[in-house]
């Protein structure tokens, strides 16, 4: 019995690593590229001979990158106060109010979430043109926001939805007004919910490629995932691997810790809205 | 003291159309309001634009002699089905968007019954699996490359030398596959998570008493439980990977037979400069993407709206 | 403290049904009334009317004299318990039961004074510091009840408040709200499903069916002169026993033999021009063994004892009488709503009978039951009309 017990850890104890190495390995091989100097860059090695710091020095040293992480970073954070807002408000209507066309606001997200992004980058390349918002940081706002208020909507209507009703009622009875029922109540119990929700759109934000190219042209609004595919190497023959590795990684970061702190939240705001459907 | 009623049918009494209290009229107005900012941002940022890619996709219109746009009906359309180029990239998407929706199907099931299942480190399971869903596509693109490319990367290193699989079509399919399977698999394996979370411990165990093999309680149990789950992971999955792009940008940008219709889109705009045909390929997108949402519905049955979306 | 007057209150829904219909009720100043009835009666919806959380769609409703139907819940003074007991899960005890006067903009001495009061009445003063997922149920309950009282309200509203908590805590409770309703004098209006709540903790009892008023009236009124089918099987415990029976010359021809009515019934009866075919209702303490009762009025029937129950204090003996059940649209009603609705019970009426400990009838073996026909209730299977009910009309 004892004896049984033990390989069948053994078995879940191997199945768990297989998955945890599936999904740090690409990560951990961009992590030791990023640590090798140019002579070692091509040993294939998983673990860089000589570490060096040298890559990280480089892309900080040039505006291209740094000027690429101060937009990602800007351009994602306003998009994500932007639309946690207007989801906000939406979702708390979705879930909470009756009225008439709620149905066709549903189908309306639904619609925009299966929005094939390609299709607008043709309009909207020559829509910002003509109105001078090509290559700015609303340019890229403005689409980030409209993509990702269908996932804010979703997920912060689940959640609201769990808020019980009676604790509005409640507050009524208890003398609230609706503005302070939902200052007093909704607010702190909906927080989880909506930084949750900040968070998904947050990574959303900071992982498009498709917009970031087609709607920069230059250093002003270019973020890193765009900025990285238009790095180049020193010289002609050069590859700007090493550089490409350390703002992968650079870029990686953040998002891990994200990861490692909020995975339980992460987890609940992401499947949320599959579940209750 | 009191009167009372007679007992009696609670019918309605006919009153005619009387208008809404004033709650139910004040409740209606907050819910428009609420919602206004975002639709409005909605239809503005997604409907106008498409209708104005319509208007685009009728005119011929070259950005390198914008003078000489003009309405010319049908022909960008004309011009786009009788290439080539779209064909092969129709092909190209739908082979990959049905390949890698099905492997990351049977390995995302795997792995949720996995996080479902382990007994220990189920935390350092779960956000192990996380990480690729965090990460941003093109990085793990680019790990994928450096991977496979001669003389840098460790997978490429197991090939015969020579070999430089991002090179020749096929190896290269696959490889983006490997890549974009490695990227979804972990979101699919959530939604399969959070279904079978739905599965009654106590149902698998009558199965159990019942005399069901493991392979039977989760075929005849599990699977049409999970059913609702599993179709919207399948859609929301197969929409998502029909308009890959960054995996193939990376990759191979295109090259040797592997473009995709998102590529081909961006190609015409930015390389070609060609924004009446490009606008047609993002109408003809549109259009295909609404085929597959419609034939989802239909075939199975409305994959409930209010339903997760990706990212 | 106030009044409340429900004048003619109705509630439609805009898809045209309707929830609350033609309601009037008068609740004296410091009176407590149960809302009692069937689950979709119409009694949670009421409360609510009178809370301010619905809309009245008809009539007039008055709070200490004032006609409160266009005013917000907080302009209408009145404290809610809900069965969920609504606990802000954010606060501690402390903080929830001083909610409403924080919201009052009543100065926080007196805001933390109230609270200490109302938690030394309630026994929660060593919990004030607590949050409410630290609680058990009957703790939690009792915060529900101290943000209700320490404001002082004109009335308090009650929606099912023990319906979360365990049998015997609930009768527990019971008695503690009985005693605080009665040393704070407060308006209460008390909604529940339990008619056994119903007829333990109220002055005047409301039964409603279908969002109408059935009867109101003291407990006692309510038991012994229910005024149609509904109020009768739905007040008691064991529920009365329905028979059908035809009526000839004064006397009641039943599936358990010939019963003769007393004069009560009988004029009752013919004032009443009651119909040939009818509804026999006895309770289960109507019947009484044979063998050590001293009264000798009163028919003698012999049933088979398919079931006894010794409690003890009493014996329940269930037999049954042929000729198939007792089925109108009121008993079905009753039979769903408390679960009895599809127990296969068989093709015949099933009969109880309280008799005294002492009995010594045995399953399976016949007893003999004296009858109380000063007991017996008549009933019109067209509309469930009490024939036999006091009142001239």
């Amino acid at each position: 019995m004892a004896a049984a017990g033990r390989t069948h850890a053994g078995r879940w104890a191997v199945v768990n690593v297989v998955v945890v190495l599936y999904a740090l390995f690409p990560v951990w091989w961009i992590v030791a590229l990023s640590f090798k100097d140019p002579g070692t860059l091509t040993d294939g090695d998983y673990i860089p001979t000589d570490w060096t710091f040298e890559n990280y020095r480089g892309i900080f040293a040039t505006s291209e990158f740094t000027r690429a992480l101060i937009n990602s970073i800007g351009i994602a954070l306003i998009a994500t106060a932007i639309a946690v807002v207007l989801g906000t408000m939406a979702a708390y209507a979705v879930a909470r109010l009756r009225f008439p066309g709620k149905q066709v606001l549903i189908g309306m997200s639904l619609l925009i979430a299966m929005f094939p992004p390609i299709s607008l980058v043709s309009p909207l390349f020559n829509i910002e043109r003509i109105i001078g918002i090509f290559d700015t940081w609303p340019g890229l706002i403005i689409p980030y926001m409209t993509f990702s208020l269908p996932l804010a909507i979703y997920t912060l209507s689940a959640f609201f939805r769990e808020i019980p009703w009676d604790l509005e009622k409640a507050a009524k009875v208890d003398g609230a007004t609706a503005a302070q029922a939902f200052r007093l109540v909704i607010v702190p119990l909906a927080a989880p919910g909506v930084f949750t929700t900040a968070i998904l759109v947050f990574i959303f934000c900071w992982n498009d490629f498709l917009f970031a190219i087609s709607l920069t042209s230059t250093e002003s609004a270019r973020t890193v995932p765009a900025a990285i595919a238009f790095f180049t190497g020193s010289s002609q023959f050069q590859q700007p691997t090493g550089s490409i590795a350390a703002a992968a990684v650079v870029i990686t970061v953040p998002i891990i810790v994200f990861v490692l702190l909020f995975q339980r939240r992460i987890v609940a705001g992401l499947t949320s809205g599959a579940v209750k459907g | 003291m009191s009167t009372m009623a007679e007992p009696a049918k609670a019918e309605a009494k006919d009153t005619g159309g009387k208008a809404l209290s004033a709650g139910a009229r004040q409740e209606r107005r907050l819910g428009w309001l609420l919602c206004a900012p975002a639709v409005i941002v909605m239809i503005a940022v997604t409907a106008y634009p498409i209708g104005y890619a319509v208007y685009l996709s009728l005119q011929r219109y070259d950005l390198r002699f914008p003078a000489q746009a003009e309405f010319v009906g049908l022909t960008n359309y004309g011009a786009v089905l009788t290439s080539p180029f779209w064909w092969d990239a129709f092909w190209v998407t739908v082979f990959l968007t049905a390949v890698s929706v099905a492997i990351e199907l049977v390995l995302g099931m795997g792995l949720a019954l996995v996080m479902h299942r382990t007994l220990f480190a189920r935390g350092t399971v779960r956000t192990a699996v996380l990480i690729p869903y965090g990460i941003v596509t093109v990085v793990a693109a680019f790990s994928w490359q450096y991977a496979w490319t001669p003389e840098l990367g460790y997978l490429a290193s197991l090939l015969p030398e020579g070999d430089a699989p991002l090179t020749e079509q096929w190896p290269a399919l696959w490889l983006i596959i490997l890549a974009e399977v490695w990227k979804t698999t972990p979101f699919m394996a959530l939604l399969l998570l959070a279904g079978l979370a739905l599965v009654p411990e106590e149902t698998l165990k009558a199965a159990m008493v019942d005399g069901a093999t493991p392979w039977q309680r989760f075929t005849k149990v599990m699977l049409p439980l999970m059913k609702p789950a599993i179709l919207v992971a399948l859609l929301f999955r197969t929409l998502d990977a029909f308009r890959i792009f960054d995996n193939i940008y990376v990759l191979t940008a295109g090259a040797h037979g592997t473009g995709s219709l998102s590529i081909l889109g961006y190609d015409n705009l930015f390389t070609a400069l060609n924004l009446g045909i490009g606008s047609a390929i993002s109408v003809l997108i549109f259009i295909c993407v609404g085929i597959i949402a419609f034939t989802f519905v239909k075939l199975f049955g409305a994959a409930a709206p209010g339903a997760e979306v990706k990212r | 403290m106030a009044e409340i007057v429900l004048e003619k209150v109705t509630k439609r829904y805009p898809d045209g049904s309707l929830a609350v219909r033609d309601v009037d009720l008068d609740i004296a100043d410091g009176e407590f009334v149960i809302l009692v009835g069937p689950s979709g009666c119409g009694k949670s919806t009421t409360l609510n009317m009178i809370a301010g959380l619905e809309d009245i769609t008809e009539g007039t409703l008055r709070i200490g004299g004032r006609v409160v139907n266009d005013l917000a819940p907080k302009e209408r003074d009145v404290a809610m318990v809900f069965q969920s007991y609504a606990l802000y899960p954010h606060m501690n005890v402390r903080e929830n039961m001083g909610f409403p006067l924080r919201l009052a903009k009543v100065d926080k001495e007196t805001i933390d004074r109230k609270v200490e009061e109302a938690a030394k009445v309630l026994d929660l003063s060593e919990f004030l510091d607590r949050k409410p997922a630290n609680l058990s149920g009957g703790q939690r309950q009792r915060v529900a009840m101290g943000r209700a009282i320490v404001r002082d309200p004109k009335a308090f509203l009650m929606d099912e408040p023990l319906s979360n908590l365990d049998a015997k805590l609930r009768v527990q409770m019971r008695t503690q709200i009985s005693r605080l309703q009665r040393r704070l004098g407060t308006t209460t209006v008390y909604v529940t499903h339990d008619q056994t709540e119903a007829m333990t903790l109220g002055d005047r009892v409301v039964v409603m069916r279908q969002g109408v008023v059935q009867q109101v009236g003291t407990p006692a009124e309510l038991y012994d002169t229910p005024r149609n089918l509904f109020v009768a099987g739905f007040i008691g415990s064991p529920a009365m026993n329905f028979l059908n029976a035809s009526l000839s010359a004064g006397s009641l021809h039943t599936p358990l033999g010939e019963l003769p009515l007393d004069d009560r019934a009988r004029q009752a009866l013919e004032r009443r021009e009651a119909p040939r075919e009818v509804i026999l209702g006895l309770r289960p303490e109507a019947f009484e063994d044979a063998s050590l009762t001293p009264r000798t009025d009163g028919p003698v029937v012999t049933a088979t004892v398919d079931v006894l129950e010794s409690l003890g204090s009493d014996a329940y003996v269930y037999f049954s009488a042929e000729g198939g059940p007792v089925a109108t649209a009121e008993l079905e009603e009753l039979a769903t709503d408390s679960g009895l609705g599809d127990t296969g019970a068989g093709a015949d009426q099933q009969v109880v009978a309280r008799l005294d400990a002492a009995t010594r009838a045995r399953e399976g073996a016949p007893v003999e039951l004296r009858v109380d026909m000063s007991k017996a209730h008549v009933f019109d299977p067209s509309n469930g009309a009490n024939l036999t009910h006091p009142e001239r009309e």
